[in-house]
């Protein structure tokens, strides 16, 4: 695709400004996380018109709807479930997920391991800020141990899950993971994901101020931010099973950029060989 | 629709499969589940062939995300699966029917509740069918009794759902699914084509829930231009999110308002000898199969009974009935629960008219006989 200078980048060009104010809280990192990945869409030159956002429940459901674009606010852990029959029909589109760490993770999850091991050609940005900010502020799979929420009063005591490495278990073609902090690398991560033939997955290392960061004292947000990015390791991955999670020791990245089959075009082989007769048994 | 002229031995599933691919169906996302597994395997086999797209999903939710995915891209699309797995789509039907997004479930069904008796017929989801998800909403549900009619009714399934915007829902009992006959199709060319109403109107005069004389508005192809939005949020006519109370109100009942506005094109049943009828029988699936032999033969006794059997289950065909049931003593409702349909039929019957219930709930179809004894008993 052709490259369209970096500074002919204007956000309001993607964005439906006449739904402005918008809802997230002040402070969120999901809208720089936003920000990154429209900037990544202008860079490979995606038309709006070609651009599907699939979203799911919570706030990073929510920042959908602001892409001025073909946008689909679907169901509470779902966006994977319809993104994969919108992108087996319709190649032609560019089918972007957005997600959170409650939507995907928990609710979710099962179709995330399931996204990865299929490959089909999309992009899941999972906004990962520690909790269920949408509902108040309760507990998520990603949480980190000792924190508190609505319903961790004393202190989350459940592990916490890794994402990047359940994608990379599952058999994901890219994992990375980034901070909002580095929106370039941000912007350059979910562009290499976005151009990846095949599902990728990136994990947005985000921060909710107002809900998760005042309960747990964490200042405001460029405090926030910039402890997230202290606590991250930019490096490679390597070896995941070699590094147990730690969430003070995440690292941030491309992980896995393996070239596997996109079930995309598996499928469309498959119609062809069915079409000349040469499925095997049963047919 | 012109017949082939040729016969042929069809399983109520696999019928149920090749209906959905005459009338135009390309997509089919399902996950297995016994005793509707079979048209799951037919599409699996048959729409590579037409240029269609299976999917074997992660779950039951995940093939019904997926069909509606697949919708809203364009395409026609079905799941079909039974009683454990269609209260696990209820959650997603309802993003179907808030968001107005064509799809056909078939619901295949066996004993329940819960896991129940996956391989023995029930017709337990009689009312799961009309209110199972949450929410006041519009949903269409179709009863075929045989599996031509199963053909049939799935073609005008997609029929009902890509022209109103509404999902519908295709029930029949496990005996109908796995029963064998011998049908006649028609020439797949003879069957009239179906289409959306696709937006085509300038981008900044499209609402993707605006008012319209047959209250279905026109959908947007992505791709096209139009940008639009969707939610299970509820919208204004913009399609974005509204809590306004006037908005959220005459959207909710343009919605549910099609069904009263397309009630003619929608409701369809079939009536046997009820015009002098002292005894009606109301039955859906096998039940009315039996039924229909046991009216028979009380009509070979010289019994004034008839039979009135929605093809269209919901919305019930309130006024087709009245009119079928005008000289009814008894409405006779055999079915295999412990009533459901009856108490639609109680909520219509009025004066001296009074219905009773046969009821089966042993994991077999009821017989004929035991429809006759009960004619005769009330006779």
């Amino acid at each position: 695709m052709d490259e369209k200078p970096v500074e002919s980048f204007n956000i309001r060009d993607y964005l439906r400004e006449d739904l402005f104010p918008h809802f997230l809280c002040p402070g969120c990192g999901h809208g720089i996380a936003l920000r990154a990945l429209l900037w990544a869409v202008h860079e490979l030159n995606i038309s709006n018109d070609k651009l599907a956002i699939v979203s799911g429940i919570g706030c990073s459901g929510r920042i959908g709807a602001y892409v001025d674009a073909n946008t689909f606010h679907t169901t509470h852990g779902r966006p994977l479930t319809f993104a994969t029959g919108l992108a087996m029909t319709r190649p032609d589109l560019k089918v972007i997920v957005i997600t959170g760490d409650g939507d995907c993770l928990a609710i979710g999850g099962n179709h995330l391991i399931h996204a990865c091991r299929r490959n089909l050609n999309m992009t899941c940005m999972m906004l990962n800020n520690e909790v269920y900010g949408m509902t108040g502020g309760q507990a998520s799979p990603t949480t980190s141990e000792t924190r508190y929420t609505t319903t961790s009063p004393t202190g989350s005591i459940e592990p916490v899950f890794n994402a990047c490495d359940l994608a990379v278990a599952a058999g994901a073609g890219f994992v990375g993971r980034e901070v909002t902090l580095q929106t370039p690398a941000l912007k350059n991560l979910l562009r290499q994901a976005i151009d990846h033939d095949g599902f990728s997955f990136v994990e947005v290392i985000s921060d909710c101020t107002e809900i998760f960061g005042r309960k747990n004292d964490l200042g405001d947000s460029p405090e926030m931010i910039l402890s997230q990015k202290g606590s991250m390791r930019p490096d490679s991955y390597g070896n995941v099973v070699d590094e147990p999670f730690h969430p003070n020791h995440m690292k941030t990245g491309v992980f896995v950029e393996t070239e596997r089959p996109e079930y995309g075009a598996v499928y469309r082989r498959h119609i062809k060989s069915v079409q000349a007769g040469i499925s095997g048994k049963g047919s | 629709m012109r017949s082939t002229g040729q016969l042929e031995n069809l399983q109520g599933n696999h019928a149920c499969a090749m209906g959905a691919i005459a009338a135009g169906c390309r997509f089919f996302a399902g996950y297995p589940i016994t005793p509707s597994s079979e048209v799951a395997e037919k599409m699996s086999l048959e729409l590579p062939k037409v240029d269609g797209i299976f999917i074997q999903m992660e779950d039951e939710i995940a093939s019904m995300g997926a069909i509606l995915g697949a919708s809203m891209g364009g395409a026609m699309a079905m799941t079909a699966t039974s009683g454990p797995g269609f209260s696990l789509k209820q959650e997603n039907l309802g993003y179907a029917a808030g968001a107005e997004i064509p799809c056909v479930v078939v619901n295949v069904m066996r004993g329940g509740p819960s896991t129940g008796m996956p391989t023995r017929p029930s017709q337990g989801d009689i009312m799961q069918s009309r209110w199972g998800t949450h929410g006041d909403h519009a949903v269409i549900v179709l009863a075929p009794s045989s599996v031509k009619e199963i053909y049939e009714e799935t073609i005008r399934a997609f029929r009902l759902t890509e022209t109103l915007r509404v999902p519908v829902v295709i029930i029949y009992d496990e005996v109908i699914g796995h029963l064998v006959e011998t049908v006649e199709l028609p020439v797949p060319e003879s069957i009239e084509s179906i289409e959306r109403k696709w937006a085509t109107c300038p981008k900044d005069d499209f609402k993707p829930y605006g008012e319209t004389k047959d209250m279905v508005p026109a959908m947007a192809r992505p791709g096209d231009g139009y940008r639009a939005h969707t939610t299970g949020l509820t919208t204004s006519q913009d399609g974005f999110p509204t809590q306004d109370p006037a908005k959220v109100e005459s959207i909710i009942r343009r919605r549910l308002g099609k069904l009263e506005h397309h009630a003619a094109t929608i409701e369809s049943f079939e009536e046997i000898d009820c015009q002098d009828a002292d005894i009606v029988l109301v039955a859906i699936g096998i039940s009315a199969r039996a039924a229909g032999r046991a009216q028979q033969q009380a009509r070979e006794k010289g019994l004034k009974v008839g039979l009135f059997r929605p093809i269209t289950l919901w919305p019930f065909p309130v006024g087709a009935f009245r009119s079928a049931t005008k000289t009814a003593k008894y409405i006779v409702v055999p079915e295999m629960n412990t009533g459901q349909l009856i108490l639609e039929i109680d909520r219509l019957v009025t004066g001296t008219t009074r219905a009773i219930g046969i009821n089966r709930i042993d994991g077999e179809a009821i017989d004929p006989a035991a429809i006759l004894h009960q004619i005769e008993e009330l006779s």
